[in-house]
């Protein structure tokens, strides 16, 4: 198989596979939360859940003081990595165009220099995490296979993504088949994976903060 | 020109025994030296050399012997041949023609039937191991190769007799290179590069749809000048020609880099010169020095004309899901696979859902009431 | 598997919903509810990591809830639950747990961890893992009325002696009142100035009230140890009278968990809504302020800080009630750094203090209150939750403190207006 062959088969039949596996498991995941449902609560409310409930969606994206003094590698590592990411894959316009043909609908993006800069601070705050994770006693007794695989899984999309930005190691074609496929393989193993809480997270986040605001208090 | 003689070359070459060299030749033809010496510099500065080694290459190129050369067209549509004669600066490029004695080729000589490939077997004769075949378009192998034959004999047996004692090969075009248009799918014909079948000899790669005319000069000048071939790439190609993509050396990178992007082939982006990338462009993706070099001595490329790279030096690339497609897009119809995927998703979501309702509710059913006996027990 | 596991592993499946789902599928091990943990922040053993303590219950959610789950325990790759977990777990759900909720309140994925404990110990108790403490809380509880063994015949004692020394009467089953009285047992053999307290400043506002004969206590080791069906019928007792009694509102006393069980817990234990408003005394006293029917006068000079009572606070909405209440006795109250929604535990709620194996890791977990304390240094310490007092007590001992721990609605008693001053 050459390159350009590799290059067309993950553009290709490899992408379909994975979207399919993709977007029916997170589909199979979220509606068999939603379905297990929550019973009805008796008890009088304070306020409303639903408005807090949206607003801890959000809030919970800035960390308390006390848990930033304490932990402050994992959270500034951790926000660090999250924008970042969230940067390169969201903003970069060659993968709007990819969102645009499963979507339909587009965005502006970001000049290419500040994408290489969110990427570069994406991959750093990763090793960070990944130091972090093995040294931190808490992180280290919890952690399993199932901790290191998705930061794998995430990772090399991230490399391999700046090496055919920048032209690195490999022919263009062989290496944008590379990036590609680690997409792919990160599509793939996501709905098996802890990769899911990119969605649940706000789930969570939902149910949590209006359980709290029906009681009086902000989470 | 050679063309305008009566004989063809090869055979008034190996008739007459014409053993003049490339300098006499020019002066024959009234090229003056300071001329040739400033091609030279041109097809040194092509090449990556640096400028000291231009009068040395203007000296062994005008001390060398006329390079024979067979040239074989496969499957192919003469576009190449076409690119290489119709240059627009025909007192430069015609050079080329200056510096070999093109012994048997289809299009361009006088003779033909049994005379043209009596010439190509004097050839073979005369410079055993030391003429180098060019081919153009890919060689069908499927079916035994019937799909394509000349004089009775198939592109494949024509090939491999004739590379049998060549020196070395120059697969000029994508055809010849990487396959091509025919290689295309579905591929009726079995069509394959010249490297896929010629493993014993070097092979230089020169692709493009056409490829650039200054490339094949210049690997010429290259072998004829240091007798050896030049520098290659992963895919055989002269690195000093591909050594860098498109993209890179385009000058609308800066828009890329901005992010600003054509939408269409008309919009206010377009009209801008703007990056074509959104309209399909595959100047990331290949290699090939279009946007330096350029085309119609120096006058622009596609892209400098408006149109998208169609990353025509690269294998495949008919088939990189469109021309018109950016890079980053699945090739495939994902909007409605993602809708499909989704429906059934949910389906199945439902399923399991239901089936964890089910557990949920045996569970309650099943639900064993704790009292302060049983506590006291335990 | 033994009957014992089965029993909880089908308790586990009863308790998980779309909420345990969503939060076990977001959980991505950060770690950051260890530090807000107090017992993993004191002891530095990773272990006591909030999340870790739910593994029992992830697993029956993982192999019964989830389709990918239920096809790896198909072929035998599923962890199972087995009756050494559950041993083994013990100590994590029940003596390192106080529910305080903190964790919930920082997890940057929003899981409700605590709320998960909750569900947790549902099937721990039903496998019968829990400790013997609160077993035996539990047992008094339902066959006494009182987890401490509190009967009506030390209640009567306690208020004929209120009744000498103040020449109040206390109201006792007067059917129409307006509020039932509730007290937990710590306030009837411990802080007898709760009840007094109660009757002078319901006498000032001119608030008609009562104590049930047949629901005093409001404490609910049911919903310490995790068990519903106790839980429910200790909360039924308390429904039953106020409902006998057609009082308009139930007054849950200083302590923190009774206030979870009646007021958020309860209605949902016997599966409908009370017909009454539950509330907390520091709700009804900012009532009576808001109303003008709590006047005080006079300050306390000292130096005075508020320790949060988890349950009424974080897990339970009466965050700003007590601030006002305070400012109206104190001149100089102080906040310690951690307030409010994101105080401190004491270290001892959620039935931890009547687990006598916790006993040295209560004190260690006390230390975390220490620090905080330590830091402000106030003159006097006041809270709103009897089991905390004592653990706040028993901890500054321990560590050599001398700080005075007062309640603060028989603060706001010491400085009632006198109904003569009052209306003068």
């Amino acid at each position: 198989m050459t390159a350009v062959d590799f290059l067309a088969f993950t553009r290709g039949p490899l992408f379909d596979v994975a979207l399919i596996i993709f977007i029916a498991g997170l589909a199979i995941r979220f509606v068999e939360i939603l379905v297990l449902g929550r019973r009805r609560d008796f008890s009088e409310p304070r306020r409303g859940g639903f408005g807090s409930g949206l607003r801890t969606m959000f809030s919970r994206t800035l960390p308390e003081t006390g848990t930033m003094k304490r932990a402050p590698t994992t959270v500034v590592a951790g926000w660090v990595f999250h924008i970042g990411f969230l940067v390169t894959l969201l903003l970069f316009v060659p993968h709007i165009e990819m969102f645009q043909a499963v979507l339909g609908f587009g965005w502006p993006g970001l000049p290419t220099p500040i994408i290489d800069f969110a990427g570069i601070l994406a991959m750093v705050a990763m090793v960070v995490v990944l130091i972090n994770r093995l040294r931190n006693p808490v992180m280290r007794f919890l952690s399993g296979f199932g901790d290191y695989l998705p930061w794998l899984l995430t990772f090399l999309p991230l490399i391999t993504g700046w090496l055919v930005f920048h032209r690195l190691l490999l022919p263009y074609p062989a290496m944008l088949g590379l990036h590609i496929l680690s997409v792919e393989l990160l599509m793939i193993l996501f709905p098996f994976t802890k990769l899911m809480h990119t969605f649940t997270a706000f789930l969570a986040r939902y149910y949590t903060g209006a359980a709290f605001g029906r009681k009086g208090v902000q989470s | 020109m050679q063309i305008d003689e009566t004989t063809p070359n090869a055979a008034r070459s190996a008739a007459s025994g014409d053993d003049r060299t490339l300098g006499a030749l020019l002066a024959a033809r009234g090229v003056s030296r300071r001329a040739f010496l400033k091609y030279s510099s041109y097809l040194a500065s092509l090449l990556a050399l640096p400028a000291s080694m231009a009068p040395a290459m203007a000296a062994s190129l005008a001390k060398a012997q006329r390079q024979s050369v067979i040239w074989l067209s496969f499957q192919e549509c003469t576009g190449c041949t076409e690119s290489l004669t119709r240059s627009l600066s025909p007192t430069l490029d015609d050079l080329i023609f200056d510096f070999i004695s093109l012994d048997y080729h289809h299009t361009l000589q006088a003779a033909s039937g049994h005379a043209a490939e009596e010439a190509r077997m004097q050839a073979m004769e005369a410079h055993k191991g030391k003429y180098i075949v060019a081919v153009d378009g890919s060689v069908p192998v499927k079916d035994g190769g019937i799909y394509s034959t000349i004089a009775g004999m198939s592109n494949l047996d024509i090939l491999e007799e004739t590379t049998k004692d060549a020196f070395a090969v120059v697969a000029i075009g994508s055809c010849a290179a990487f396959g091509g248009l025919p290689l295309a799918d579905p591929n009726p014909t079995g069509a394959v590069p010249v490297t896929e079948l010629v493993t014993d000899k070097p092979v230089i790669n020169i692709p493009g749809c056409p490829p650039i005319p200054e490339a094949m000069a210049a690997v010429l000048a290259h072998v004829l000048t240091f007798g050896i071939l030049p520098e290659l790439d992963s895919l055989g190609r002269p690195k000093s020609f591909y050594g860098e993509s498109v993209h890179d050396r385009c000058y609308r990178r800066p828009f890329y880099d901005r992010g600003e992007f054509a939408e269409s082939f008309d919009d206010e982006g377009a009209k801008k010169g703007w990056c074509l990338y959104k309209l399909g462009c595959k100047g990331p993706a290949t290699s090939n020095a279009c946007a330096t070099v350029k085309w119609n001595g120096g006058t622009s490329f596609p892209i400098e004309a408006g149109h998208p790279c169609l990353g025509c030096s690269e294998p495949g690339f008919w088939d990189m899901g469109g021309f018109y497609r950016a890079l980053s897009v699945p090739t495939g119809d994902v909007a409605r696979i993602a809708a499909v995927a989704a429906g059934a998703g949910v389906v199945a979501g439902a399923a399991a859902g239901a089936l964890h309702r089910a557990t949920k509710s045996a569970a309650r059913g099943k639900h064993h009431t704790v009292t302060v006996e049983e506590l006291e027990e335990k | 598997m033994s009957a014992n596991v089965e029993r909880a592993v089908n308790a586990f499946k009863e308790q998980i919903d779309a909420s345990t789902a969503a939060f076990f599928s977001s959980c991505v091990h950060c770690g950051l509810c260890a530090e807000a943990c107090l017992f993993y922040l004191e002891t530095g053993d990773p272990k006591y990591t909030p999340i870790h303590k739910l593994e029992p219950l992830r697993r029956v959610w993982w192999s019964s809830y989830t389709l990918f789950g239920r096809l790896a325990s198909l072929i035998g790759l599923a962890p199972k639950v087995t009756d050494d977990l559950l041993k083994d777990w013990k100590e994590l759900v029940y003596d390192s747990c106080s529910m305080c909720g903190r964790c919930s309140m920082v997890c940057p994925v929003g899981n409700d961890i605590t709320g998960m404990i909750r569900k947790e110990r549902e099937g721990m108790i039903a496998a019968g893992h829990a400790p013997d403490g609160l077993k035996g809380a539990s047992s008094r509880a339902i066959k006494i009325g009182s987890p401490m063994g509190v009967t009506l015949k030390a209640v009567k004692a306690q208020i004929g002696h209120l009744e000498a020394d103040t020449g109040m009467t206390i109201p006792v089953n007067v059917e129409g009142a307006e509020y039932l009285v509730l007290m937990s047992s710590m306030e009837i053999m411990n802080y007898p100035e709760y009840l007094e307290a109660i009757a002078r400043i319901f006498e000032a506002a001119g608030a008609s009230w009562t104590i049930a004969s047949d629901a005093f206590e409001a404490t609910n080791s049911g919903i310490q140890i995790g068990a519903s069906d106790i839980a429910r019928e200790l909360v039924m007792r308390i429904v039953a009278a106020a409902e006998r009694l057609k009082v308009k509102t139930v007054i849950s006393p200083e302590c923190g968990h009774a206030y979870t069980a009646l007021r958020w817990e309860g209605p949902n234990l016997i599966g409908r809504p009370f017909p009454f408003k539950a509330r907390h005394i520091l709700e009804v006293l900012d009532e009576f302020r808001a109303d003008g029917r709590l006047q005080t006068e006079g300050f306390e000079e000292d130096r005075l800080t508020f320790h949060d009572p988890c349950q009424i606070v974080r897990r339970g909405g009466v965050i700003d009630e007590p601030r006002r209440l305070i400012d109206m006795v104190a001149k100089d109250f102080v906040e310690m750094d951690d307030n409010g929604r994101y105080n401190w535990c004491c270290g001892a709620g959620g039935g931890v203090s009547a687990i006598e194996e916790a006993h040295d890791l209560k004190l260690t977990a006390f230390l975390k209150k220490k620090k905080q304390l330590d830091a402000v240094k106030p003159e006097k310490l006041m809270t709103a939750c009897a089991n905390c007092r004592i653990q706040l007590e028993e901890g500054m001992e321990e560590t050599g403190m001398d700080i005075p721990v007062i309640g603060l609605t028989e603060t706001l008693a010491e400085h009632l207006k006198t109904p003569e001053t009052a209306k003068g």
